[in-house]
């Protein structure tokens, strides 16, 4: 820790600024806001009504290509949810100091990921008001789920992670709903008095909390890899050419963690600009370490597509060899395959350039062509492999509606206006761990 | 015994060789390849016996007929020096299921006849079968399909009507197989070979299409099962089909699968 980023703050001023953050809300927030709430509401629950009515027959799904856009949007924002549980995890119990400003904004885009997860699950279902029967519960009929199903698997794997993560968040929230508590008025101040459970920040308190926060760390740090290895399974164990890899659990975690850091880097410098008052606190020094992250996750990532083609090219069944001619070399997928390599590890080498990382090139731009590229990765892997399956009398090729776009832009939309919301009811910079920078006067005995 | 032992016990049973035998039957359907002339007689029955919706013209053109037996054409060489194959393709019934494994909630499951049947009414649509299934065998309800109003008379009463959003394929005819296991049982006999006949076999002009139970070392499938011409879809995906096609044995007396 040779670098201190918050050093020279006082308490008083972190408390100050971040409660100025959830309470000074010009008119342009709440328009922002309900603009995004309403487009959301347009664009995503009214189309997705008009599917559950019509049926799945109004999305582009075909015989074979049953897993869509949905598909790839739910692999996605798994993926997205997984810096903040590498953040408040991993770097968590290495104590890595530029996790401190940042935790509490990745665990919120967990969160809200991670609802977009299970709403895509219900999304791509064809009888989405059956969802309940994946769950293995006690019923008179007495039929069990089949716990051979990689989709079970999936059942259990996002449910420990949503739950897993909430637990987190909200331990982390309590100490810092009890500070706010004291200088918030109104609702405000019954809702952080009730939910912050009547901390008073005692020895004992802190002690019970460190511990339980390090508890569920560890507890945390094995989904970083499991779940969305989990996922992967959704596809490596079926025969499908293209889906059958033994390289696709480090693939895909690799794969979230490069999205989910991009996705870190962008909201912090959304979230910096709207409110400059961040900037004391996610510095330069923060946007060097996530440069250097992503630049590794981009490196392995590439070295792992890298793998994935030449496992294709090893197996050498007829079957493969037209999967990867139909991903690499034919026209839509060809020119897309080559964005994508652009934005995932050509783009991104730029970062090993220190004062790129720091940059508005290497803050807004780089960032989002990353997520775009990780989410042609996952398109370029799940509908196309079902383009190309064993009998060429069945190939098919697949193109979205308007139904699975609008779906898409409407979530995504909407988990924006989600977060805006959020923000403005808790707050995105942890406090206590922010003071920790500033020196605490118990940080020698925390153990 | 200890439960390791038993499971261990179990899956080596199931290795066995003549593992089926347990059971009362394991229905069989060859496909003479050489006797099918690719009329579609099969794929036409198949929509009068189990309640098939019709689609339109635009749903159709989509590619999203609800046909679960498909005659498939490959055409090979330029104009001149064409030829066309074709093979009639459905539910393979493999022994090995991947899309079982696929199925969260046991929509789909192997029975005691060695049959891989679909329960509609348990089939939440996720949509994993259908994607590992290397057949492409199955077929989804993609709307609400009614029929026009003399033609809803005309359902099959044996079959259920499946409604918008389940998946659905190819069954064998099991309401077939049923009753004739009933009536078998009433009259305290075993079924017989040749009693049941799916409904493609029994439309079928030319009698491509033999159907029967291979635990019958006597009947029809199994001696069919041993020709020379004899192979399966896709075999070296080790999903066991229990659909055996026969080979077309071409002008120049080679075989052309």
């Amino acid at each position: 820790m040779a670098h201190q980023p918050n050093s020279g703050l006082s308490y008083k001023e972190v408390n100050e600024d971040i409660f100025s953050i959830m309470t000074k809300t010009g008119m342009r927030y709440y328009l922002v806001t309900g603009l995004f709430a309403a487009l959301a509401v347009i664009l995503f629950i009214l189309p997705w009504a008009y599917q559950i009515y019509k049926g799945q027959g109004v999305t582009g799904l075909n015989v074979p290509v049953f897993w869509g856009i949905y598909l790839v949007n739910f692999v996605f924002w798994v993926g997205v949810a997984h810096a903040g549980t590498l953040i408040s995890a991993m770097l968590f119990i290495t104590q890595t100091p530029w996790r401190r400003a940042i935790s509490r904004g990745a665990e919120t885009m967990t969160l809200f990921a991670l609802v977009l997860v299970s709403l895509f699950i219900f999304i791509h279902m064809g009888r989405p008001w059956n969802f309940y029967w994946t769950f293995p519960y006690p019923t008179q009929r007495q039929i069990w789920t089949s716990f051979i199903s990689p989709l079970t698997f999936d059942v259990f794997a996002i449910g420990t992670y949503t739950t897993s993560s909430v637990i987190f968040l909200y331990f982390g929230l309590i100490p810092d709903l009890a500070t706010l508590s004291h200088s918030a008025t109104g609702w405000r101040k019954k809702l952080y008095s009730t939910l912050s459970w009547g901390w008073r920040g005692t020895d004992n308190q802190w002690h019970v909390q460190s511990k339980a926060c390090m508890f569920f760390s560890a507890f945390i740090m094995p989904l970083v890899v499991s779940v969305h290895s989990i996922v992967s399974w959704d596809f490596a164990l079926s025969l499908v050419p293209g889906y059958a890899k033994t390289v696709f659990a480090p693939y895909f975690v690799t794969g979230a963690l490069l999205s989910g850091f991009a996705g870190v880097l962008l909201m912090l410098s959304i979230m910096r600009e709207a409110y400059p008052v961040i900037k004391k606190y996610v510095t330069d020094y923060h946007y060097d370490r996530i440069g250097l992250m992503v630049l590794v996750l981009s490196l392995t990532w590439s070295y792992l597509t890298l793998m994935e083609v030449a496992t294709g090219l090893y197996v050498n069944t007829s079957q493969e060899m037209e999967h990867l001619k139909y991903k690499l070399a034919t026209p839509p997928y060809l020119q897309l395959f080559s964005l994508m390599i652009f934005c995932n590890t050509v783009l991104p080498l730029i970062y090993i350039i220190r004062k790129v990382r720091r940059s508005v090139f290497g803050r807004f731009v780089v960032p989002v062509f990353i997520l775009v590229g990780m989410w042609l990765e996952r398109y370029l892997i799940i509908p196309n492999s079902l383009s190309r399956k064993f009998l060429p009398w069945m190939w098919h090729d697949y193109a979205p509606t308007w139904v699975e776009v609008s779906i898409s832009l409407g979530t995504l939309i909407g988990f924006i206006a989600m977060f805006m919301i959020f923000i403005k009811i808790f707050p995105i910079i942890a406090i206590f761990e922010v003071k920790e920078d500033v020196g605490i006067p118990n940080k020698k005995d925390r153990h | 015994m200890g439960l390791f032992d038993k499971m261990k016990e179990r899956l080596e049973d199931f290795r066995r060789p003549g593992y089926f035998k347990k059971y009362d039957h394991k229905w069989t359907m060859v496909v003479d390849l050489d006797k099918c002339n690719g009329c579609g007689a099969c794929v036409g029955a198949c929509y009068a016996e189990n309640n098939l919706p019709v689609v339109g013209k635009d749903e159709s053109g989509k590619g999203r007929t609800l046909s679960w037996i498909r005659i498939e054409r490959y055409v090979e060489g330029e104009y001149p020096d064409v030829k066309v194959k074709f093979i009639p393709v459905m539910c393979q019934q493999c022994t090995k299921a991947p899309c079982e494994t696929g199925c969260p909630v046991y929509a789909t499951y192997h029975n005691q006849d060695g049959l891989n049947v679909q329960v509609y009414n348990r089939c939440v649509g996720t949509f994993t079968c259908a994607t590992y299934c290397p057949y492409d065998a199955r077929r989804f309800n993609w709307f609400t399909y009614e029929r026009e109003a003399p033609l809803d008379k005309q359902y099959n009463p044996d079959v259920t009507v499946r409604e918008m959003g389940v998946m659905e394929k190819g069954t064998f005819c099991i309401q077939r197989i049923r009753a004739a296991k009933d009536t078998a049982k009433d009259e305290k006999r075993a079924v017989k070979d040749g009693e049941v006949k799916p409904a493609c076999a029994q439309a079928c002009p030319t009698g491509a299409m033999y159907f029967g139970d291979m635990n019958d070392a006597n009947s029809q499938v199994a001696k069919l099962a041993n020709s020379p011409r004899r192979f399966r879809l896709l075999e070296e995906l080790n999903t066991d089909p229990s659909v055996i096609y026969l080979k077309k044995v071409m002008k120049d007396g080679s075989s052309a699968e």
